[in-house]
């Protein structure tokens, strides 16, 4: 589904044309920011009472929260900007317990002297995103810091949902047998960020797959609530994540290693700065551990949505090597996945 | 040591003096010097290192080491073993 | 991608790789040079699937293993300097000097940079004009075409706030010494295609002869690593020591002329101390005196440097393929890709870290 509309919303008219420390203090101007920047944009019945808190309604049962604070350079890049990252970034991260996220609190650090045209893009786009995902903003923070104090701007995004009550998904739950479903193809944000930043003499065409995941483990769910485990791969990427699973669990990983998706063009741009797709941040795909008989059923459920359609099988638990995780090259030889050590940087050796 | 792929020149153009161009690998299109390689032509394939094109690649060489490896093949058949022929780059 | 996948071709690779079963009859210890072609094995599991008898011993050939102590603190220092950008392949952040690693003076305020090609520190020199841009130029004979050109460019340009930091090597002289010691094991070489690349192959035929040691240019691709191991082990079984080129898609007898000359024209050879190794004569580059003003070490004194190499570190015996990675105490324990303690637990290329990462054994 697209926006045109709200894309193509211009910037509404301000007395400034970029973020002063003032419009942080809490007086006229923060009001004008909020009135004019925030609050068009983000508009629901809870936040439209401007308190300070939000009151929500309790269905009861398990509540799923999470955290997380956004601080990518650069702010826009191909495919994406910082905004719909951190709204994607917290749904993600509540959907991967098979949560329905419902509410969003965004916190915004923004530097002294931030075009306001930047920032209403990135509200724009965040709005984008909180409406594709069907979550709701209902509280939030703006700071200004001086400049050089933060770079352009830093958002958190808090958020919870509500756990289905049959569904139990744990990094400790692998048990041995169960199939591993990746959503579709690896590296893409991570390279689509790493091939714009300054310096690299990329043109590239790699983009960001930024994407809200809690339709696709809606779908999941209605095959089945067996979900052993699930975590979307952002950084440190797939291995990561699977080593962490192997770790939790005490129980071995074997990938089929030609199976493992990734795009043409972020495997060129891999290829030529020497960087391993498994270890690169994702932003909109995700790795699920499911019981071996209901895997073929919950691959083509999520082959029919558009953020799993290229979603395969690509490795099995184990009971061999527990702790390991373990990648059968083309030779035969069955190698070693290791956890990332640090920044992925380009190399020329 | 140095990691260098080979990818396709799609454009050659002047950078501060030096002759440049732009190198496709696979859709992600990089940067590169081409003072080294002054035979190149645009569409040839070229061994890119730290941002210097090294070699162009010569794709006579390239078909000769896929007809020897084909010629495997074709005895791994003769003796039984079922193998499949690698596809080629057009 | 084209010229890439088709050397990755599992089914050929397979065939080749009986083809070598075919050829082995007695032990073999070779040694492929190259850092990237250790990768290559390691990742594609070659050494596993290899007959037991031919043993792979991983070379030198890694820029971050052999650049010495005594550079690192040197880089170090400088990037410590508040006047100064300095600038660096991503390779070699991690690598630890004496005390510290260049990440850790980015951390302490330093303004490091990676770039992916030297022309990016001349143009951040550019940009810069009231800064010092100094550029870590390390590697072996592959990547000075590029790093003398960055040198010849700022010349041409009269940027005189573009400096190097120079630490290159060369291959072939490293490849003699180690034949030449007495503790040598080492019976084929494959040698490094891309140095091969710029630099031809005839300084080989002189080290065959002498040493009477196959030596096979290969590339780097799974078919390319086993193509040059069943080669030098044809070679081995029927006593013959020649140079062969099996990456002719690529290397030419005379190597790449232009980069030569201009090479010639900016560096000039040099003795070069080695980490773990030693000083090895006629190694290795320096800044030409004609471009003394682009030579980092001439334009920044930063005193006496003091190195300290960890005691519990045998990556120099590993470099020489003397010792395996798990041979030594600190493998894993003390040392690790975390907290390395010698280079060779940086690199992806390093031995050590090569092992840690794809070969700790699998108790399948
Ligand atoms: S394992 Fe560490 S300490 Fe031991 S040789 Fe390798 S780098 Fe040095």
């Amino acid at each position: 589904m697209d926006f045109p509309e709200a894309l193509s919303c211009p910037l509404p008219i301000l007395s400034h044309d970029t973020v002063q420390l003032a419009h942080g203090a809490g007086g006229k101007l923060s009001n004008e920011m909020i009135d004019k920047i925030f609050l068009p944009r983000f508009l629901n019945n809870t936040l439209e009472k401007m308190e300070d808190q939000a009151i929500l309604d309790n269905p009861g049962g398990r509540i799923a929260f999470s955290t997380d604070t956004f601080v990518v350079d650069p702010i826009f890049f191909p495919g994406g900007d910082i905004g719909d990252l951190a709204i994607n970034g917290t749904v993600n991260d509540i959907a991967m317990s098979g949560a329905e996220p419902k509410y969003l609190s965004v916190g915004f650090i923004l530097e002294e002297g931030l075009p306001f045209d930047t920032l209403h893009r990135i509200v724009l786009s965040m709005e984008k995103a909180a409406k594709l995902a069907g979550i709701q903003i209902v509280a939030g923070d703006t700071k200004v810091v001086n400049r050089g104090s933060c770079d352009k701007l830093f958002i958190n995004t808090s958020g919870f949902g509500f756990v289905p009550d049959n569904v139990h998904i744990s990094a400790s739950n692998l048990i041995a047998g169960d199939k591993i479903i990746l959503s579709g193809t690896l590296a893409d944000h991570g390279m689509a960020v790493m091939t714009t930043r300054e310096g690299l003499s990329f043109q590239s065409t790699v983009e960001s797959d930024t994407a809200g995941l809690n339709h696709l483990v809606k779908d999941m769910l209605n095959v089945s609530p067996e979900i052993h485990a699930m975590r979307d791969p952002t950084r440190g990427g797939l291995a990561t994540s699977l080593n962490e699973f192997a770790g939790s669990s005490n129980v071995g990983i074997q990938l089929y290693g030609d199976t493992i998706p990734v795009k043409e063009n972020v495997r060129g741009a891999c290829e030529i700065l020497g960087i391993d797709p498994l270890y690169v941040a994702n932003e909109g795909k995700l790795v699920a551990i499911v019981p071996e008989d209901i895997a073929d059923d919950m691959l083509a459920a999520m082959k029919n949505n558009t953020h799993g359609k290229d979603a395969v099988i690509i490795g099995e638990v184990t009971d061999k090597h527990p702790g390991v995780v373990a990648l059968k090259t083309g030779l035969g030889a069955n190698r070693i996945v290791d956890m990332p050590v640090g920044e992925q940087l380009p190399r020329i050796c | 040591m140095c990691l260098a792929i080979p990818g396709k020149l799609l454009e050659i153009f002047d950078e501060n003096g030096l002759k440049m161009g732009n190198i496709d690998f696979a859709g992600s299109v990089s940067k590169a010097c081409l003072e080294y390689v002054p035979e190149i032509e645009i569409g040839h394939y070229t061994i890119v290192h730290a941002g210097f094109a090294l070699s162009v690649l010569n794709e006579e060489e390239a078909k000769n080491s896929f007809d020897a490896w084909d010629d495997l093949i074709d005895r791994a058949n003769a003796e039984g073993i079922e193998m499949e022929k690698l596809e080629r780059p057009d | 991608m084209k010229y890439l996948d088709e050397f990755r071709d599992p089914v050929i690779a397979k065939k080749i790789l009986n083809e070598i079963h075919a050829a082995t009859t007695q032990p073999w210890v070779i040694m492929e040079i190259c850092g990237g072609q250790t990768h290559s094995i390691i990742r594609n599991g070659i050494d596993q699937v290899l007959p037991d008898e031919i043993e792979l011993v991983h070379g030198p050939g890694c820029p971050v293993c052999v650049t010495p102590l005594e550079i690192i603190d040197r880089a170090i220092a400088i990037a410590s300097r508040p006047d100064v950008i300095f600038t660096s392949f991503g390779d070699m952040l991690r690598v630890p000097g004496s005390h510290k690693d260049l990440f850790m003076v980015r951390s302490e305020g330093g303004d490091v940079r990676t770039v992916f090609s030297p022309l990016e520190s001349l143009k951040i020199a550019r940009e810069n004009p009231e800064k010092e841009v100094v550029f870590f130029a390390v590697g072996f004979e592959t990547t000075a075409p590029g790093n003398a050109m960055a040198v010849a460019q700022a010349a041409k340009e009269g940027l005189s706030n573009f400096s190097e930091l120079v630490s290159h090597v060369l291959v072939p002289p490293a490849m003699e010494a180690l034949l030449s010691s007495p503790a040598n094991r080492v019976q084929g070489y494959l040698a490094a295609g891309h140095v091969c690349t710029v630099m031809g192959w005839d300084e080989y035929d002189p080290i065959a002869k002498k040493y009477q040691v196959p030596i096979v240019i290969t590339g780097f691709e799974p078919m390319d690593v086993l193509d040059g191991i069943l080669h030098t082990v044809k070679q081995l079984e029927a006593g013959t020591h020649e140079v062969e080129n099996r990456y002719a898609r690529i290397v030419e007898q005379g190597g790449n002329q232009p980069a030569q000359n201009l090479i010639k024209d900016v560096y000039e050879i040099a003795n070069r101390k080695w980490r773990g190794i030693g000083e090895i004569p006629v190694s290795g580059f320096k800044i030409h005196s004609k471009y003394a003003a682009f030579d980092a070490e001439l334009k920044f004194s930063v005193g006496d440097i003091h190195t300290e190499e960890p005691e519990a570190c045998i990556s120099g015996v590993i470099l020489q393929g003397l010792k395996k990675p798990h041979d030594c105490p600190a493998f894993g324990k003390e040392c690790t890709p975390q907290n390395p303690l010698g280079a060779t637990m940086v690199s992806s290329e390093g031995a050590c870290a090569a092992y840690y990462k794809y070969q700790r054994v699998l108790n399948d």
